[in-house]
Formats: structure tokens, sequence, C-alpha cells
């Protein structure tokens, strides 16, 4: 029972995590939390699915058209729910009008799709039990995004103006970089990030339109437990909530994991405001 | 901190009624439209009646937290379902004996006012986004007990809705009891609006800093409102119950939680009318156009949308013809201190405020290094110093929004706790900001009531049942404040929306909120600053007329030839370090003072 809770849990905890990494990848160089993260990693299931199994391309076709087509619409949503709003003082507007794209999307999803949950397709069809492919792709994924991320922040001009943008917005543009070009590159490498994670965690979660609300919440969980923006606290704090979720499903059965999962939330939430891994408040005075 | 005597332009209690009249108008004719349905309509009307009957229960009550207090409760349909199965479950008798629906209705609102708080627990201390997501988390986990609880809910075989006794039993009869509890609803939102719960809850929404300076304390206020809306949309669940009369986790869908919020969104923030319209038409609409009916959600989505692009006062700021008018282009500010005697009572005096070795650092930068200073009653004690020389600190720490890492600060002998700005208007300290911080979509007069808040003697409860406490209250402080506009000169501009007002009125304007707390001490935060020369005559003379009630003021302030007209003392600082302190006279001929920052 041990291997299958570590199995499954690493596995949903990876796709959190994955979408976490979308949250943050758009909150980087923009400030704004969008709630399409779930859902492009929603449609990553979705589009993996209709591509492979409905219109028959091969895997590799597929899973590019997918990422193309999620990379597009985090580059909408950037034109029409972020830079509109950008200039505005209050908070409050960003979470309306990603809110907006994010049921529109949903609402297309499910009339277009359909409302019941439909296959994905095995991938790679290699191992079984607990090592089915379900429960290692999407760690493998997560995996290699990171590392991919990694090297492009780190190695790369444009992952250090990405991370120079991140830092101090202000002093970027002073120095002259394209903020606004690398805000939508930011937008388009987002939709990527949560098109790998539905993809590879399709299996899993199969393709369904609700899938999205749900990742905005679970996908949130680990950027609010790690703090905004932080992407090794998004990554640890994915792969946690997913092994204590699964550990009450196993423990305590369907319903209370979910109560486990929201009481946590609710608790860590109050206990460090920040996340564990945040940083210090901004001045407010 | 509690003698009022207002008296100056003291409006007539017939001017009260006619404007309380106008503001119930609209809602009047909307109940007459309800109550006169059923002579129109047939059961079809009636079940579309009761629908928005009982989605006004929910919105009305979300109004307060989405629309005042501006938190997005996006997924509240998590507390329409708890109320709907609490009270199904309870009359069903599925966990204890059977009770009557109107005794089942009152413990489902319990339970959802207590999940209310729950819910809203994250938006306590922190933004927008968590609120908004811990709702989502708790839509969702909802639905997947509803399902899985089978013992209790029926699981997706769903469970009878309550049935209500005769004479509400009946298509009408069940009509009009929801027309019931909507305009109790109704009724208990705008007391709470108009209150000062009301205010406080708009100015932290706007002007949180300058809220916590009042003394509105936010969780406090916050939890209130997370109480009373849980229990109104557990009470429409209740009635949502009934009027399905077989409920399923199916039968709430998410998209009664778009409708909700987006209801309140397209009626406009801090408004009841707005919302209600906005709600009738959100449910009508897909009615009316039943071949849209599947794509409810994305046109609701899509109205959202344009409404945060385009109109984001929704319709409320459409029917706001009163801010349409044009305002005088050449108007002056012209205080009358003199006034000031009959509204601002004499402080006590005798106490002073003492820093003794306060310090303070941010990383590396030492912005207050050991500062002693003094703030004697009746004087006005100057602050100057060069840009970073930490004056805004000082009075931040005064005000309490950052805590001291040495030295002590005493009031009058007993010592001011470090940090708690929310603590401070009831010792006596008001202050204004180097940025005016108002509140923007209300009007000058509400503003300016704020800084009153701590002063209100009527509870919340008081407030929502519109007890007569409640409205001596509110008399004192529409009087009050009435007054004190008129003695910065700006009486007439008391019912325009303050974002229309210029720069040099809002800063008067503060200092007018800051004396509605009768204060002992005055901070006042480069108030001159974009100021004309003559405004700021005037302001020298204001702020004299308010030492000489008693008060203490200690003003930072650049404009050296204010400073040394009008203060009795003055600090100079230079790099978180006292350079110098006296007498005007003494101020202007100590060398170090010249050379570091007067120049000459």
């Amino acid at each position: 029972m041990l291997s299958s809770i570590i199995a499954s849990g690493l596995a949903a905890g990876a796709v959190y995590a994955l979408v976490g990494v979308t949250y943050n990848t758009m909150f980087s160089t923009s400030r704004v939390m969008s709630f399409t993260a779930g859902q492009l990693a929603m449609l990553g299931g979705v589009f993996g699915s209709m591509f492979t199994l409905k219109l028959g391309f091969p895997i590799w076709a597929g899973f590019l058209l997918t990422l193309a087509l999620c990379a597009i619409l985090g580059v909408i949503t950037e034109f029409i729910a972020v830079r509109p709003v950008l200039k505005s003082l209050e908070q409050h507007l960003y979470v309306l009008s990603t809110l907006a794209v994010a049921l529109m999307i949903q609402q297309v999803a499910a009339i277009k799709w359909g409302t019941e949950p439909q296959p994905f397709p095995h991938l790679v069809n290699l191992g079984s039990g607990v090592w089915d492919e379900k429960f290692w792709l999407p760690v493998a994924a997560c995996a290699i995004t990171i590392l991919a991320l990694e090297y492009l922040y780190r190695r790369t001009l444009v992952g250090r103006a990405f991370l120079a943008i991140a830092e101090d917005n202000f002093a970027a543009r002073a120095l002259g970089l394209p903020e606004r070009n690398l805000r939508i590159a930011s937008y388009a490498l987002a939709g990527i990030i949560g098109g790998i994670a539905g993809f590879s965690g399709g299996q899993l979660l199969l393709a369904f339109f609700a899938n999205g609300a749900l990742l905005n919440f679970y996908g949130f969980v680990p950027v609010a437990l790690g703090g905004l923006g932080n992407n090794r606290g998004a990554i640890i704090g994915g792969l946690a909530l997913g092994l204590f979720q699964q550990a009450a499903n196993f423990l305590v059965g369907g319903i209370f994991s979910s109560v486990a999962v929201f009481t946590l939330f609710i608790v860590v939430l109050l206990a460090a405001p920040q996340g564990v891994f945040g940083g210090a408040t901004a001045r407010r005075v | 901190m509690t003698a009022v005597t207002a008296s100056l332009p003291e409006r007539t209690e017939a001017a009260t009624w006619r404007a309380a009249l106008t503001n119930a108008l609209p809602f009047l004719g909307i109940l007459a439209l309800a109550l006169l349905l059923p002579l129109v309509g047939n059961d079809y009307w009636a079940l579309i009646g009761t629908r928005m009957a009982i989605y006004w229960v929910l919105v009305s009550g979300l109004n307060l937290i989405v629309g005042f207090a501006g938190h997005l409760a996006i997924g509240y349909v998590a507390l329409l379902t708890l109320g709907a199965y609490a009270t199904s479950v309870l009359v069903a008798g599925n966990v204890m004996p059977a009770i009557p629906a109107f005794a089942a209705l009152p413990i489902a609102a319990v339970v959802g006012a207590i999940f209310g708080v729950v819910v809203g627990l994250p938006a306590l201390r922190l933004r927008t986004f968590y609120f908004a997501m811990s709702t989502l988390g708790f839509a969702t986990i909802v639905t997947q007990i509803a399902l899985a609880w089978q013992s209790v809910t029926g699981g997706g075989v769903g469970i009878a809705g309550p049935v209500f006794p005769a004479p509400f039993d009946t298509a009408w009869g069940f009509y009009f009891l929801c027309i019931g509890f909507a305009t109790f609803t109704t009724w208990l939102t705008a007391n709470v609006a108009r209150s000062r719960f009301g205010r406080a809850l708009i100015a932290v929404r706007d002007a949180e800093v300058a809220a916590e300076a009042t003394g509105i304390s936010k969780p406090k206020m916050l939890i209130a409102i997370f109480l009373l809306a849980g229990g109104c949309a557990a009470v429409a669940g209740g009635l949502f119950a009934t009027l399905q009369t077989y409920i399923t986790p199916d039968a709430f869908t998410f998209d009664l939680s778009v409708l909700f919020f987006i209801a309140i969104l397209i009626g406009g923030r801090g408004s009841i009318l707005g919302p209600l319209l906005g709600t009738m038409i959100l449910t009508i609409l897909p009615e009316i156009a039943a071949p849209l009916a599947e794509w409810s959600t994305f046109l609701y989505a899509l109205l959202l949308l344009l409404i945060v692009l385009v109109m984001p006062g929704g319709i409320a700021a459409l029917l706001d013809f009163r801010n349409r008018r044009p305002l005088a282009s050449n108007r002056a500010i012209v205080p009358r201190p003199g006034a000031l005697a009959d509204i601002v009572r004499r402080s006590k005096g005798g106490r002073a405020l003492s820093l003794r070795g306060v310090s303070l650092s941010f990383g590396n930068v030492k912005a207050i290094d050991g500062l002693d200073l003094d703030v004697a009653p009746g004087q006005i004690h100057g602050l100057i110093g060069p840009n970073g020389s930490g004056k805004t600190t000082t009075l931040n720490v005064i005000s309490g929004y950052y805590a001291a890492k040495a030295g002590s600060m005493t009031l009058g002998g007993d010592p001011l706790p470090a940090g708690q700005p929310s603590l401070r208007a009831t010792r006596g300290i008001a202050r204004t900001f180097q940025t005016p911080r108002i509140i923007g979509e209300a009007s000058v007069l509400q503003n300016v009531m704020i800084g009153g808040t701590v002063e209100g003697k009527a509870s919340f409860v008081e407030a929502l049942l519109a007890l007569p406490r409640n409205r001596q209250d509110e008399r004192m402080f529409a009087a009050k404040a009435r007054s004190l506009l008129a003695v910065v000169g700006l009486e007439n501009l008391a019912d325009v929306r303050i974002d229309r007002l210029q720069h040099s009125e809002l800063r008067f304007i503060e200092i007018a909120r800051a004396l509605m707390l009768d204060p002992d001490f005055l901070l006042l935060d480069e108030p001159a600053a974009g100021l004309s020369v003559d405004e700021i005559d005037r302001l020298g003379e204001l702020i004299k007329a308010i030492a000489a009630r008693g008060v203490g003021v200690l003003l930072v302030e650049h404009h050296a030839d204010l400073i040394f007209d009008i203060c009795n003392h003055i600090t100079v600082l230079n790099l978180g370090r006292t350079l110098a302190a006296g007498t005007p006279t003494e101020i202007r001929v100590h060398k170090e003072v010249v050379s570091a920052y007067l120049g000459g």
C-alpha cells in the first residue's frame, strides 16, 4: 500500500507542482496570478486526447500541437486579460479578468468536448503496477521541465532577462529590456508548461473539462505553501501535497482527503501567510 | 474623546427623511412590482420570481463581501449547497429526529454562518486572490462530500427538499415567503451598508492603511460580514432546496457561483440597488434567450470581462446621475478655523507624547537612530530634515505601522505599545498621510465620517437592525462631519464623490477626517505639499487653531516658512539622528542646520 500511496502521490503531486510552476511563470513577469493556469493543464489533457485518439495523429505530433495551442492560449490571455488591467492599481481586476477568460475556456471545453471524462492514450507502454506510466510520466515530465527551466534561467540570456524582470520590473526596463515582449514570451512559456502538465498527467486525470477548476485550486495550494513566484517552493509543495492527499485518500477515504487538503491550506495560510519559503512582506506605508 | 457638540449646519429632520425616502424609492418600486406579479403571471413566472428572490437572499449578503469589502468570493455556491443540504437533512431526519422546515432554516443559517467564517479566514490576512481560491477550493470539496457521504446526503441519488407548511406550500405562497426573506435581507444589508460598519468595509477595501489609523479592525469587521453572508447563503440554500423539490449535487453547478458574483460586479461595487438589478437581469437572461441557455456561463464570463475592461463601475455608476454634474472650476478652500471651538472638544491636556532612544533600521540602513522627541499638548512641533532623514518613519513608528527595534514611547506616562496601528485612534492619536489616502468611490462626507469610527457606540447587531443607538451614532457622525467640512471650507462638496476633487482639497479633507476623532495628538505628514501659497497660509491658520484647542501637533514639512511661522518647537533630523532641537529662532541660526538643510 505504501508503494501505491507514494506512486500515486508523487504523480498527482508532480501535476500540481507543474500547475504551480505555470502560475509562477505568469506571475514572475506580470505580478498577476492567473486563473487560466489550471485550465491550461486541463486543455493539455483535452487537446492531447483529441489529437491522438479522436483525430489519430501520432503521439509526437499531438504533443507538439497541444503545446502550441496552449502557448497560443497563454498569449491570448496576456493580450485580453492581463495587459489591459496591468496599468490599474486595483489588484482585484486581474482576478476578475483572468477568471473570465478561464470560465470561457472551461465552458467552450465543456460544450465542444463534452462533460464526461474521456480516455487518454498510452504514450510509451512501459512499466506496470506502481511503475505504470501514468505514475512515472508526470514525475519525469516535472523533472525534465524543472531542469529545462533551470537551464533557461541560469544559462541563457533570455532566461536571465526573465529573472531580471521578475526581480525588479522598473530597473529591468531602465536597462532597456523589452519588458512587454518578455511578458508575452512568459505567458507562452506558461502555456507550454501547463500543456505539459495536462499531457503527462492525461492518463491519471483523463481528458475532462472539470479538471480545470480542480487543478486551479490544487495547483495554487503549492504556490501558496511555497510562496508566490518561488518555483522550488512550488515543486516541494506540490509533491508534498500529492503525497499528503493520497495518504489521506488511502487512510481515511476519499471525502476526507479533500477536506484534509482544504484544512491544510487554511491552516498553513494562517500560520505562514507568505508561504513556508516566502519572502518578507512589502512596505505598506 | 467623546464630547460632541455639533451645531453648525444642522439638517432638519424632514430633510433627512426625504433623503432616506429617495434612497428607498427604487427598492419600494421593485417590491411593489414583485407583489403585483401574481396578478399578471402564471406559475412559470412564479418559478422565475421565486428563483430571483432566493438568489437575491444569497447575493444581498455576498454583496457586503464582494461589493463592499472587495473580497472576491467566487465559490459561494458552496454555502448555498451547504444550506440546502443542512435544511433538507434536518427536515428528512437523516441524522437526528426530523424537525419542521421553519426550525431547520435557522439551524442551517448558523451552520452557514460558521462555514462562511472558515472559508473567509484567509481573507483576514492575505490578498484577494487567496480568498478567491479558498472559496473555489471549498466549492469543489462540498460537492465531493455531498456525493460521497451517502448515508446523510443520499449521494448521487439525492434527497428531497424541505416542504413548508400551508400557506407556503403552493407556488405563489412559496413565492411570497421568498419575497419576504429577500425583503428582510435587503433591509438588513442596507442597514449595515449605511452604518459605520459599511463605511469601514469600504475603507478597508480602498484605503486599508488609513482605515487602520482611524481604528478600524479589519478582522473583526470581516468576521461579522462573513457570519451574515454565510447565514444568508444558507437560508437561500434551504429555500432553493424547496424550490427544486429534490436536490442532487448536480443541482449546484459552479455556474451558480459565477452568476452570484457577476451579478454584484455588473451591479457595481458599494451599491445595493445595482446588484439587485444585476441579479434580476442575470436570472431572466437565460429564460428569454432559451437557445443560449447552454452558453449562459460563457455569456456571463464575457459580460464580466467587458465590465472589467470597459465599465468598472457597473450599473450603479450608470445610475449615479448626481456625480455627473460638473463641479465649479473656480473653487477656493476657505477654512473657518474659528468654528472649531464649537465642534472639537478642548483636549484635556497635560499628557505629553514622548519618544526616548527610538531606533529602527531597514536592512543596513538606520532610518531612525536613537531619537528623542516630546510633543506637548497645545504645541506645534515641527519635524524637518532632508529627504531620507527619518521624518515619515518617525510618524509611522508613532502611529504603529513600524515597530521600533529599540527605545520606548509613552503617552502621558503610559507606555505606547509598538506596532498595532489600529489601536492608535482609541488613544487619541490621529494622522494624515504624505499621499492622501482616501476612499475614492465614497462621498466626501462619508470619507470624513470614517474618521470617527471608534466613537460609534452601537454594536454590529444594533446597526444590523437599525436600532435607535445606531441612528443616534449616524446623526452624530453626519452632523459632526458636515461641521468639520465647514471648518476646512469644503462643506459645499460634502456629497460629491471624493475622487473628483483636487489634490489640495484632499489634504484638507484628511485633516477634517483626523479631527473627527477629537484627537489629543495630530500627526501631519507634509500637509502643505502641493498647495498654493494662499492655501499654505490658510493651512497654517487652521493648524494654529487646532493646537489652540489643546491638541498636540507633530508637523512634518518641507516648507521652511510654514514651519518657522507656526511651530513652537522644532526638531531637525539628519540620517535618523537629531541634528538640532529648539525654538524656531534657535534653529534659524543653528550653523549645522543652515549648512545641511536650509542653505544660505
